[in-house]
């Protein structure tokens, strides 16, 4: 069994994010695995841990992707390569094409395991499109998986508490939401294991894909908190009463 | 003039008013509109008409139940696309609706921006959240054709009847026989989803039980909102986790969010942060909660919500 797991290397989300120039970002941040990547690396590692075989960590980032990796590999992946890329936002058409090639130069896939959506820029379509790169199945906002022979049974979250059963075939690409798993906390000797796993990094440009940039930033902006609430005081029920007339009248948010 | 396309989601109770946003931008000034259904065009072709759609075209496979086959459905979708010279394919940021879009994104190999806060269809850009709300992108598109998915609640509609048609896309495309939908798990609860809810009332950690949640419940029901909950409720099992807000959550642009007990994370805001109005209840008039939000009451949650249920009953 050999399953990938595609890894996005994110800005830490409680990080404050500095605009420089109109759109690129103060990079000087910590940086993390992006969240629903780590349900992904769990029920992989878990899969495998059942089924014998390698996990192996794809992401498509700038060198200093590295020290992120290396946190992700303690989460228990075999290994990882690193697809470098000098470009701070790949779109996801982009992402998917070097993702497909690096994984096929690493050979054929029986699983891959991925984010329903990136953290930093929430695309939610590079599962789909790594899907149709490789020929394989995809499903996404995944919270429940299970493999059996030849076919995976997994549950999707289709809005108001309601959940899609699904067969899927395998091979097939399996879109990670939270409530797939609980992600296990890494113990030192699976920080110090993890020091020793391979690494390899390739220059994107050596796998031929021609970046198209569909899909280009042109401007970031931040969007301002709002300021301070009013507070609405007085007894409960006269605050209360306030607040409604306020909503009903002022605001116009209630009927 | 362009061919705008909207896929439209519908519910047991017809076309789903969040519709309505979309086609309003779908339209701009003097678009041809097509709206795409999964069923009963003859049905939605009245209320789709009043929002300016001119054809409403009802995709079908010949002989394969569309509904449970996802791949087939954008298959059919996409040949759809092509054949009424589509530019732009417009749908909801819903569950539903960013996965079939993505789907044909990825089968057209065309630029899709999800979960647009704001769209110009003559100038092929959108505008979306980055980094969990904390910026916005503006991107801009290069290709010949383009899909974009619009968050619930975010864009005004108006009316712009037109006499509309309905007709069939009828397609021999087979299934591959790779996914398919084997059961669907109905809630039960009947509440609107949260991503198209105009009012949420949300709880935090002190709710203390699943039990204690009812409270809320019924107080969203006087007004026929929905409720929704933390990341700490969710983990602390109080709440499933399709019911919560946030980040690793459902993202949510109600008009009225009132958080009750929550300190107001940036995780959370990432979630919520495009409400129209926010409101919060807590017992600490220092929480993080009322530098970023609109009105306040400092109180118990347990003793604020019960009254404010009675005072949204009078009317
Ligand atoms: C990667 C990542 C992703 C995350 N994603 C999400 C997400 O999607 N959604 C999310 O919500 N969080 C998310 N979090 C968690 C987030 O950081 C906070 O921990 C969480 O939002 C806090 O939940 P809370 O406000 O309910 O609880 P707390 O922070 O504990 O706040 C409880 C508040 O209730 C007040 N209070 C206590 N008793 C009462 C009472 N009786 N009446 C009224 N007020 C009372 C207190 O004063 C306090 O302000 C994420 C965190 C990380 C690291
Ligand atoms: N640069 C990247 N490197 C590795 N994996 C990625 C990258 N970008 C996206 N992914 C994967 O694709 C998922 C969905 O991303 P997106 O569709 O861009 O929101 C992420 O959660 C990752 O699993």
């Amino acid at each position: 069994m050999k399953a990938y797991v595609c890894m996005k290397h994110v800005p830490d989300t409680a990080a404050s994010i500095r605009i420089i120039g109109g759109k690129e970002i103060d990079e000087s941040l910590k940086y993390i695995p992006s969240p629903h990547d780590e349900y992904a690396i769990e029920e992989a590692v878990r899969l495998v841990e059942k089924q014998g075989g390698e996990v192996v960590l794809v992401t498509v980032a700038k060198e200093a992707a590295v020290a992120t990796i290396r946190s992700a590999l303690a989460l228990g992946p075999d290994r990882a390569i690193l697809v470098k890329t000098d470009q701070t936002f790949l779109d996801s058409r982009d992402t998917a094409r070097i993702l497909q090639k690096a994984i096929e130069q690493d050979g054929p896939a029986d699983i891959i395991f991925a984010g329903k959506q990136a953290m930093d820029t929430e695309g939610m379509q590079t599962c789909h499109r790594l899907g149709a790169a490789l020929g394989l199945p995809v499903v996404t906002d995944v919270v429940r998986f299970e493999a059996g022979a030849g076919q995976a049974t997994v549950e999707r979250e289709i809005g108001g508490g309601e959940k899609e059963v699904l067969e899927i075939a395998l091979p097939c690409i399996i879109g990670a939401s939270k409530g797939l798993n609980e992600p296990r906390f890494p113990k030192l000797p699976d920080v110090m294991k993890a020091k020793k796993k391979e690494i390899k990094q390739i220059d994107a440009g050596s796998l031929g894909v021609e970046l198209e940039q569909a899909m280009q930033v042109q401007m970031l902006e931040p969007v301002p908190e709002r300021s301070k609430a009013r507070i609405i005081d007085g007894g409960t029920r006269e605050a209360v009463h306030e607040l409604v007339r306020v909503l009903r009248e002022e605001a116009k948010v209630l009927d | 003039m362009a061919n705008i396309g909207v896929l439209i989601e519908t519910d047991s109770n017809g076309v789903k008013a969040s519709n309505f946003g979309v086609l309003s931008a779908a339209r701009g000034d003097g678009n041809q509109v097509t709206a795409f259904v999964a069923a009963d065009a003859e049905g939605c072709k009245e209320i789709l008409g009043r929002h300016g759609v001119k054809t409403v075209v009802e995709l079908r496979s010949e002989g394969e139940d569309l509904a449970a086959r996802p791949e087939l459905q954008a298959k059919v979708l996409a040949e759809a696309c092509k054949e009424y010279g589509l530019e732009w394919l417009l749908g909801l940021c819903s569950s539903k609706g960013r996965d079939l879009l993505a789907r044909v994104a990825a089968l057209t190999d065309a630029p899709l921006v999800q979960d647009c806060l704001a769209i110009n269809l003559n100038e092929k850009t959108a505008v979306k959240p980055f980094f969990s709300g904390k910026t916005t992108a503006t991107l801009s598109l290069k290709g010949d054709f383009f899909l974009a998915s619009i968050r619930p609640n975010v864009i005004d509609w108006n009316e712009a009847p037109v006499e509309a048609e309905a007709v069939t896309f009828s397609s021999s495309s087979r299934d591959e026989g790779r996914l398919a939908v084997k059961e669907v798990k109905k809630s039960g609860s009947g509440r609107v989803d949260l991503s198209e809810a105009n009012i949420i009332i949300t709880g935090g950690r002190p709710i203390g039980s699943a039990e204690n949640f009812k409270l809320l419940e019924e107080c969203a029901d006087t007004v026929g909102g929905t409720v929704g909950a933390s990341r700490v409720a969710v983990d602390l099992g109080y709440a499933p986790h399709s019911m919560q807000v946030g980040q690793t959550g459902k993202t949510v642009s109600p008009k009225l969010y009132i958080a009750c007990g929550l300190s107001g994370s940036v995780q959370h805001f990432a979630g919520m942060k495009t409400s129209k109005v926010i409101v919060a209840i807590n017992t600490d008039k220092d929480a993080p909660i009322f530098q970023k939000c609109d009105y306040g009451i400092i109180g118990d949650l347990f003793e604020v919500v019960p009254v404010l249920q009675e005072e949204l009953a009078r009317r």
